[in-house]
């Protein structure tokens, strides 16, 4: 697999051979990409600053304050975001109990953390793979590890599109209460009828 | 939220609103000020041309930055992985032509070094080759994404400035370096270039370097792109200014390191 990002007529009319391009041409007219690699590697190596430093802040955050047990999956969590994904794909009936995350928000958020420090470290071997040999070595070569880049990459994009698709659904209550902290359930009037069981939203 | 001074304590409706007043405003505040930053750094000038150029203004500054915070971890202990000589590509990637439309005279070829002195020192091909030969098989890589395990053969760039009296030359901190028909030029930090895997090279595949490849000599640097790796080095000088770089003018990193 060849990752390219430089425009591809450069490397076509060069050589006279075409490489399997990840991309097609409309996909990068699309984006106004062609012939500006420069000014792309100069905007990664500034926005790079604000990712790693954002990640430690939000790393830190949640590690102080606690937050982390409400986000780390649990023995059962596997099996219950399983129920979760039927519920959401509407396979399945009864959602799955949700505290403040439920089971599949639980492995998303911390697999997202994951795949951030991942990209930290793929990153940092294939910007500086001979001052940090040893990353690059640990991301499996410099290959290697520009695959893992760009897998993680797309990732981010599949994670983002399910994300808001989600938060879309879940409505103004919920994005409501991403900002602010907290949900207003105004359970007065059902006191009396809600059931025992029942421990959604 | 207009009682400013609230006599008594907020009542829950009053705390609710008053939470959710600050937390959409902070909110608000964060997206705006996300927004208003990403479009002033989209809308920003180009740079002033100086030895670099083509970059907007702000990025520039962050490249730079980023060169000084990521110096501290340069080491010349670090070492670019070396591979076997059977792993190397037969046919090695020809990119770019840039600096050598003209033919060099390779007969009558020689290197010519600009001391800061002005005295100018002329040195042959068989000069250089006199030296001991230090043979690399690394992995060339270009910023364009791709990279290749190639093999070279030449003279340890620290061997020869030791070789040829050039140690006081090598404590300026730059060295540029161009073509004989100066079209393509790089300037590269002294560092990098006494790191003991950067070489003046000669051979490639164990066989004197192809027109293509910059016949009779070129720059070899592993610890930086490959467009810091010149083709056919006419003159070589020393400075305490960064030398033009080819493609610094053209919005690229002025350093390029890896």
């Amino acid at each position: 697999m060849l990752i390219y990002w430089a425009s591809d007529t450069y490397s076509i009319t060069l050589f006279g051979h075409t490489y399997f391009k990840f991309f097609p041409n409309w996909f990068y007219n699309a984006l106004n990409i062609p012939k500006r690699l420069s000014e792309g590697m100069a905007f990664h190596f500034l926005l790079m600053w604000f990712f790693a430093i954002n990640g430690v802040v939000y790393v830190l955050y949640t590690l102080i304050s606690g937050e982390w047990r409400e986000l780390v999956p649990k023995r059962n969590s596997f099996k219950e975001a399983w129920l979760v994904l039927l519920h959401d794909l509407h396979i399945r009936k009864m959602a799955p109990p949700q505290k403040k995350y439920n089971a599949a928000q639980r492995i998303a958020y911390t697999a997202i953390i994951i795949m951030g420090f991942g990209s930290l470290i793929t990153g940092l071997a294939i910007y500086k793979p001979v001052q940090f040999n040893n990353l690059t070595w640990l991301c499996g070569g410099y290959h290697a590890a520009r695959i893992e880049h760009f897998v993680l990459t797309i990732g981010y994009v599949l994670f983002f599109i399910i994300h808001v698709v989600q938060v879309v659904i879940a409505g103004w209550q919920n994005f409501q209460s991403v900002i602010t902290g907290f949900e207003v359930v105004d359970d007065k009037p059902k006191r009396t009828i809600k059931p025992a069981v029942s421990d959604e939203k | 939220m207009k009682s400013k001074k609230p006599k008594k304590p907020f009542t829950i409706e009053q705390k609710i609103n008053r939470r959710t007043f600050i937390s959409f405003g902070t909110f608000a505040v964060l997206s705006g000020a996300a927004y208003g930053g990403w479009s002033w750094l989209k809308n920003s000038p180009k740079e002033t041309r100086t030895v670099t150029a083509g970059a907007k203004a702000p990025l520039r500054r962050a490249l730079n930055k980023t060169e000084l915070a990521f110096r501290r971890v340069f080491n010349n202990n670090n070492l670019v992985k070396t591979y076997p000589k059977e792993r190397a590509a037969k046919v090695v990637r020809y990119n770019s032509g840039i600096g050598l439309q003209t033919k060099p005279d390779v007969e009558n070829w020689q290197l010519q070094v600009k001391k800061q002195s002005g005295e100018v020192m002329n040195i042959t091909l068989d000069q250089l080759k006199a030296l001991p030969k230090t043979e690399l098989v690394f992995d060339f890589k270009c910023v364009e994404g791709w990279d290749q395990i190639s093999y070279w053969g030449g003279v340890k760039f620290s061997d020869f400035i030791a070789h040829f009296n050039l140690t006081d030359q090598a404590a300026m901190p730059y060295v540029g370096l161009a073509t004989p028909n100066k079209k393509y030029y790089v300037g590269i930090d002294m560092p990098s270039a006494m790191h003991p895997q950067t070489l003046l090279a000669y051979e490639m595949n164990n066989k004197p370097l192809v027109p293509q490849h910059g016949e009779p000599l070129r720059l070899i640097i592993p610890v930086k792109y490959g467009i810091k790796n010149l083709k056919c080095i006419g003159s070589m000088v020393f400075s305490n200014q960064r030398p033009p770089d080819y493609w610094a003018e053209q919005g690229y990193d002025y350093y390029s390191g890896l």
